[in-house]
């Protein structure tokens, strides 16, 4: 086990190199530049911008330095976000960002699984229906869509919420976002759940479970959950990868202080540092969250080995 | 020989029932599932009304009137949707929207096809190590972030509407390589592919004319999820304002834009987000009855 988890460890140095590296060079290939304005910038003022930022060395020159102070943990300041480090820009960010998207997980796993299994163990009946409805509008309806008609149901018409605004993290400013957040993913989840299930509720060691007299409870929590959740859980790598990074739509219509936007500013604004600060993160991330999932399957599926 | 005509007739009745092909049996089941059926008679009028739109309204997409700004509908002006912000009648654009929604999901899922069937079936068939290189590149492109390359790939290209369709197949096309892959490793071993091999047909030959028909099955299934995946994606984009350009419109754009006045104008949302709404149902209604029906042992 230990030994497993080091080697996978030791495995995504090269992994993480290498998307170091693609990301450094495809983003320097694309045109434009961090200081590129309405007005270009007097020649003289440019070169000594550029070499306050180490932007005049030799690309491969640049390349190495970056890859050096990565290895120490720098990540570089940020051109946009002047007297900022992306460091301070990043982890100041991800408080927020984690806790709206690990809620709206939280939310996202209680009520899709439940939903799921529900529906699965009333299939083609009416509550599957309303389920599978429900699932299936939870996913037609996009978020962007979804956030301002929740805001202005339960903030504008009922006033029960505030609007937007983060509120010094009140509990209130937070209902809102990560209700628009898990929406879409409870519809996910429910939709897997309910396959698998449906599958696994069909096979023999569910007839013997029933055929030995156990509890209807107890064969569907006990014996076959714990099968049909290992898609949901191989979609909950990446899933929580992407929505603990913050969704920029989310952090912009409810004005949340939290990561999801740097990673759509960093790219439009050429923000170098910013934008490899934030491909590394969210690679560290689903590196870690993949690691996660392979542990949690060998220890939900007895037939997988882990070696 | 008396007995002769009626066995020709006999033989006749035969040749009748004819065996039916996997896909003949999968079409069936299709149809037999309504909401599948339903399904698919909703997304060919929205593709119609969206290819007709030019001549459905006497107003052009792009007309400005000036003295009908966010104007509610109205039947006596034929603006059937009321008119945007600009003074543009909401309903030509609402189609007009739906023709760049749809061609964008249709051309990007295209892409994304030729693309993660090619790499996919490659892989899975040379195995090895060049399958390990291949599919370590699609786990490396994994944990990419999906922003940094689209973005990425918008500024390269500009903001041409074209080069957008093959970036967002660009990007698509790792989970569709993945399933390729995985069903390209069970043929390969099947008898038929050996007979190919041993009758000397080359190795590309035996990809695309044996082993690519057979992985169809969830490949389809795979592209009809994938339609709505990218009209989604093409609206948010809109939303983040980097879609297509003015006066031209996609639904991303008008939702977004419908977003910002839903209290003082509420169909400048309602109409647009309304059709994206069906048509990604419909989208995920056919694919779920196509899964149902090429692969019945799922259920």
């Amino acid at each position: 086990m230990h030994r497993y988890i080091l080697g996978r460890l030791a495995s995504a140095v090269p992994t993480l190199l290498i998307v170091v590296t693609v990301a450094f060079f495809m983003m320097r290939i694309a045109p434009g530049g961090p200081f590129d304005r309405e007005r270009a910038l007097p020649p003289e003022i440019e070169a000594n911008v550029l070499k306050a930022y180490n932007l005049d060395k030799p690309l491969l020159q640049q390349y190495f330095d970056y890859v050096g102070n990565l290895l120490r943990g720098d990540f570089g300041p940020s051109l946009k976000f002047r007297d900022f480090s992306v460091n301070d820009l990043i982890f100041g960010g991800f408080g927020a960002s984690f806790q709206i998207g690990s809620l709206a997980l939280l939310l996202a796993v209680l009520c899709g699984v439940s939903m799921g299994t529900v529906a699965a163990l009333r299939q083609n009946r009416r509550t599957d229906y309303a389920v599978m409805t429900f699932a299936m509008t939870g996913i037609a309806i996009p978020n962007f869509v979804m956030a301002p008609l929740l805001t202005l149901v339960l903030g504008v018409y009922l006033s029960l919420l505030p609007v937007a605004g983060w509120g010094g993290g009140a509990a209130a400013n937070k209902i809102l976002p990560v209700l628009a957040l898990a929406l879409p993913q409870i519809a996910y989840i429910a939709r897997l759940t309910r396959g698998s299930m449906v599958e696994v509720l069909n096979s023999n060691f569910i007839r013997t479970a029933r055929a030995k007299g156990l509890r209807e409870r107890i064969v569907v929590v006990r014996h076959a959950l714990r099968g049909a959740l290992l898609p949901v859980l191989s979609y909950l790598g990446p899933a929580t990868a992407n929505i603990v990074t913050g969704s920029v739509v989310i952090e912009s219509i409810f004005d949340i202080p939290g990561i999801g936007r740097y990673f759509v500013h960093g790219a439009l604004n050429r923000d170098y540092p910013m934008v490899m600060g934030t491909v590394v993160f969210y690679a560290v991330l689903i590196i870690l969250l993949n690691l996660v999932v392979d542990l949690l399957y060998a220890w939900l599926d007895p037939k997988v080995r882990l070696d | 020989m008396a007995g002769l005509p009626e066995n020709a007739a006999a033989a006749g009745e035969f040749d009748e029932v004819e065996g039916r092909s996997l896909w003949r049996d999968a079409r069936d089941r299709l149809l037999r599932n309504r909401a599948a059926v339903g399904a698919m008679i909703l997304l060919s009028v929205i593709a119609l009304l969206a290819i007709f739109a030019p001549w459905l309204s006497p107003h052009p997409y792009d007309e400005i009137y000036w003295d009908r700004i966010q104007a509610p509908p109205d039947f006596a002006n034929a603006h059937w949707f009321g008119t945007d912000g600009n003074g543009r009648d909401m309903f030509v654009r609402t189609l007009y929207g739906a023709r760049v929604s749809l061609m964008v999901g249709i051309l990007a899922t295209g892409v994304s096809l030729l693309i993660g069937v090619t790499w996919g079936a490659t892989a899975g068939f040379f195995g090895g190590r060049v399958d390990n290189a291949m599919m370590r590149f699609v786990d490396i492109m994994y944990s990419l972030p999906f922003m940094f390359f689209v973005i990425l790939l918008m500024v390269i290209f500009g903001r041409n509407i074209w080069l957008i369709f093959i970036a967002l197949g660009a990007v698509e096309w790792l989970t569709m390589a993945r399933i390729v892959r995985g069903q390209t490793l069970s043929v390969k071993r099947r008898e038929f592919i050996e007979a190919a091999h041993a009758a000397g047909v080359g190795s590309f030959t035996i990809i695309f004319r044996h082993i690519v028909p057979n992985v169809l099955g969830p490949v389809i299934v795979y592209m009809t999820l994938t339609i709505p995946q990218v009209i989604l994606t093409e609206s948010f984009l809109s939303f983040l304002g980097l879609g297509v350009q003015e006066p031209l419109t996609s639904w991303g754009v008008l939702i977004s834009e419908g977003a910002r006045v839903m209290e003082t104008a509420p169909w400048m949302l309602a109409f647009p987000a309304t059709f994206l709404a069906l048509t990604l149902f419909c989208f995920n209604f056919l694919g779920d009855g196509l899964r149902d029906a090429l692969d019945p042992k799922d259920r």
